[in-house]
């Protein structure tokens, strides 16, 4: 029997989060104009700074191409035929508790393992979910208020902190970055706003939960994490969408800032819906991530589990401003069945003795395309800057690709650049070893993988670890054949 | 009298690997409690004999049968084979990147446990046991967090087989070399491993070049294999035989 053979047999649970909730919805008709831009912006009450900034985005952004250079292929999309907004309709303005909220919503998050009520939640996350364009809930303000730490919906913030965005909305990503982060500005609806202040470490792990639901919409969320001088945070963000035959397109931009002796952990478990074996489907997930280390000695870590998705192009990144600041990226990246994924990081040395870590570890299987994609700039200011980037890959089955494009440009020459990387595949030798121990063919696929990417899962909090092995089990089904 | 069926009844044996015939014909009987030795020259099938034995996929019986435990082994899948008590020592045993040494063993012994309807084993007594274990093959608790045999020494590797073999309290194991590579020290040690493995209940092939381990583990039965097929058999004074005389004789006669 071949390796492939072998694999072949795995059964196929397949997606989990597939469904659909019958909810009601007030949608913006299909189409984008100046129009649109504004309408969002009235619907949410923005004051004229956002307005200005939205619109001067969307005209930047008819001056703008999609990129090309990405290894993906992709159906073009229409950009007149995407709802920009879409909420689940409410009598009210939003749900000010949780006793407010459709009991319909509560339920999905419940099925998606979402618990929203703040008794069920045993780990002390605090959750904010959003729905489709707007945020449903956010747990546990009482106790973060109390420790002076700020964390509500993009669409609150604006009313409360609007000072707060002025000051800081794309101050990382500026909002002529790319095409992508532009459209976002443009016409994003909601996402989730952080600010933790000078000396706090945040009581309790921030998570964002993001469900898009309603067909034919976009979701074009925003996430704006400061961490103020010798504050720490760790914020985990998941996503899950219905199974549908047309393609979703989800344009996310989160910035973050990291100010003197600041921590901030962003970790990512996205599981968008990645289309079925034959590649009809499945979410476009073009986002675009970036942090900057503005303070001395700040830290930004950057990891990620990329399991869905039609297409992932994304490029978490630090900007190492402050000297001795240090990023991170640790990710991994699936691409089975017809999945394409062009992933990787930036990191921008500018301070001196900065520091920079990148571990990246791609899975292909099926007819996966898995790239990473990666910068490591050093400039001239950057005395004394490292970077050591990892860079392995797992192939599974003979019809996937790995491919590896990291691009280095050092400008210092005290500089330390190192780049190791590697490709392997699932040996029959392993996979016999584990079958002679009397496992299971399934479970030693799973437990080689998860030994391939065992890196990468250690820097996850806890719960999440957990759940991104089972998510890379579930992902992997009938991964080869 | 009534006839006892042995532990493993191999008839008339025939694999191939790749284009090539391997084993053409073997036969051997082992009964539980015993320990036979299979020794012959390099290249000559021992480690397909193994293999086949373990169902590894690539080695394709093409004749003859196998019992094993009254159970028609070859029709059984590799894991399931295993889940019954058939555990093979790997001549060159693979490592596995990240994958904790202990989380496989304890994979591994959930499986069998699994198999005759047990509950997983509670995981204060499944260290305790592994310690247990890993005192008589005189390793460190170290080996317990590091990967499957990652980066280990060669010698390391085959007291890691052992190991699991002691932990996993097969009915019939079959080594593969558990020899080849080891200090003087070291081969004691193993010796000493396998020995506590001995018990009535259970039998042990073990595949070897050298009498040296057959001094530490005394077998019941020695067979040389060549030709494909196991062409002497005798008692442990074949095994000294064959250290004075090699194999030309043999292969002369079997010719
Ligand atoms: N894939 C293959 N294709 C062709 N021939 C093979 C293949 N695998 C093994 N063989 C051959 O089968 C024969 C038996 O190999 P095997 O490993 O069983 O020998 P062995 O008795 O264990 O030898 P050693 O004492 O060196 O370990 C060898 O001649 C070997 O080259
Ligand atoms: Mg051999």
């Amino acid at each position: 029997m071949t390796e492939n053979a072998q694999l072949h047999d795995l059964v196929g649970r397949g997606y989990q989060h597939g469904f659909v909730t019958d909810i009601e919805s007030e949608t913006l008709p299909p189409g984008l104009d100046e129009n649109v831009v504004r309408t969002i912006s009235r619907i949410k009450r923005e004051p004229m700074f956002l307005t200005e900034w939205r619109l001067q985005a969307f005209r930047h952004w008819l001056s703008l191409r999609e990129p090309t250079w990405a290894h993906v292929r992709a159906e073009p999309i229409d950009y007149q035929s995407i709802s920009y907004y879409s909420a689940p309709k409410v009598k009210t303005d939003g749900p000010k508790s949780l006793d407010e909220v459709d009991p319909r919503l509560l339920e999905t998050y419940e099925k998606l393992g979402v618990p929203l009520h703040e008794r069920a939640r045993l780990a002390g996350v605090a959750v904010d979910a959003v729905f489709d364009s707007v945020s449903v809930a956010t747990t546990f303000k009482d106790r973060l208020e109390k420790a002076g730490v700020i964390f509500c919906s993009f669409s609150d913030a604006v009313q409360k902190h609007p000072e707060l965005l002025e000051q800081y909305l794309g101050s990382v990503v500026p909002l002529t970055d790319n095409f992508y982060a532009c459209l976002n500005s443009a016409v994003f609806s909601d996402g989730s706003f952080v600010y933790i202040p000078k000396g706090v470490r945040c009581p309790m792990e921030l998570s964002t939960y993001f469900r898009i639901n309603a067909a034919k919409t976009g979701q074009f969320e925003r996430t704006l994490i400061v961490a103020d001088q010798g504050s720490h945070v760790s914020y985990l963000e998941g996503c899950t969408a219905p199974m549908r035959d047309e393609n979703q397109l989800h344009a996310a931009v989160v910035e973050l800032v990291a100010m003197d002796d600041a921590e901030i952990k962003y970790s990512t478990v996205q599981n968008w819906y990645p289309g079925d074996e034959n590649g009809v489907g499945g979410i476009y997930n073009f986002v675009t991530k970036r942090g900057e280390c503005r303070g001395r000695n700040s830290r930004i870590s950057w990891t990620q589990v990329e399991t869905g998705s039609a297409i992932t192009w994304k490029y978490p990144g630090c900007v190492l401003r402050g000297e001795n600041s240090v990023g991170e990226f640790y990710s991994v990246a699936l691409a089975n069945h017809c999945q394409q994924a062009d992933t990787g990081t930036k990191m921008i040395h500018i301070g001196a003795n900065t520091r920079s870590t990148i571990v990246s570890k791609g899975i292909s299987a099926g007819r996966g395309q898995n790239t990473y994609r990666g910068l490591v700039k050093i400039l001239s200011t950057a005395q004394g800057a490292r970077n050591f980037t990892q860079c392995d890959s797992l192939l599974m089955g003979d019809r996937c690709g790995a491919h590896t494009f990291p691009y280095v440009e050092v400008k210092n020459p005290t500089a330390i650049v190192e780049h190791e990387a590697s490709t392997s595949r699932i040996s029959e030798d392993q996979l016999f070893y584990c079958l002679q121990r009397g496992i299971s063919e399934e479970d030693a696929v799973n437990m080689i993988v998860n030994g391939f990417c065992k890196s990468v899962f250690k820097e996850l909090p806890m719960e999440f670890a957990v759940e991104a092995q089972n998510l890379l089990a579930v992902s992997l089904e009938g991964a080869v054949g | 009298m009534t006839e006892i069926q042995a532990m493993l009844s191999i008839k008339d044996l025939r694999t191939t690997v790749g284009s090539r015939k391997v084993l053409d014909g073997l036969s051997l009987q082992v009964s539980a409690g015993e320990v036979h030795a299979i020794m012959g020259p390099n290249g000559s099938g021992k480690s397909t004999l193994a293999f086949t034995l373990a169902g590894r996929p690539g080695y394709d019986v093409t004749g003859g049968s196998v019992s094993y435990c009254g159970e028609d082994l070859l029709s059984l899948e590799p894991e399931a084979r295993a889940q019954r008590g058939l555990f093979l020592g790997f001549q060159y045993p693979v490592e596995i990147p990240g994958v904790n040494n202990v989380y496989l063993l304890k994979a591994a012994l959930n499986a069998a446990r699994k198999q005759r309807g047990l509950p997983e084993v509670d995981a204060l007594e499944f260290l305790m046991l592994v310690r247990e274990k890993m005192k008589i093959m005189q390793m460190d608790e170290s080996f317990l967090s590091r990967g499957v045999n990652e980066g280990f020494s060669g010698g390391e590797k085959k007291r890691n087989e052992i190991l699991q073999m002691l932990v996993l309290e097969p009915s019939l194991a079959v080594l593969d070399e558990a020899d080849s590579g080891l200090d003087i020290d070291a081969l004691k040690v193993v010796a000493n491993g396998v020995n506590a493995l001995r018990a009535p209940d259970r039998a042990i092939v073990l595949v070897t070049h050298y009498q040296r381990l057959l001094d530490y583990i005394k077998p019941d039965r020695v067979h040389v294999l060549a030709c494909g097929k196991i062409i002497r058999s005798g008692g442990p004074e074949l095994a000294r035989e064959l250290e004075a005389r090699g194999y030309d004789w043999l292969l002369i006669e079997a010719a």
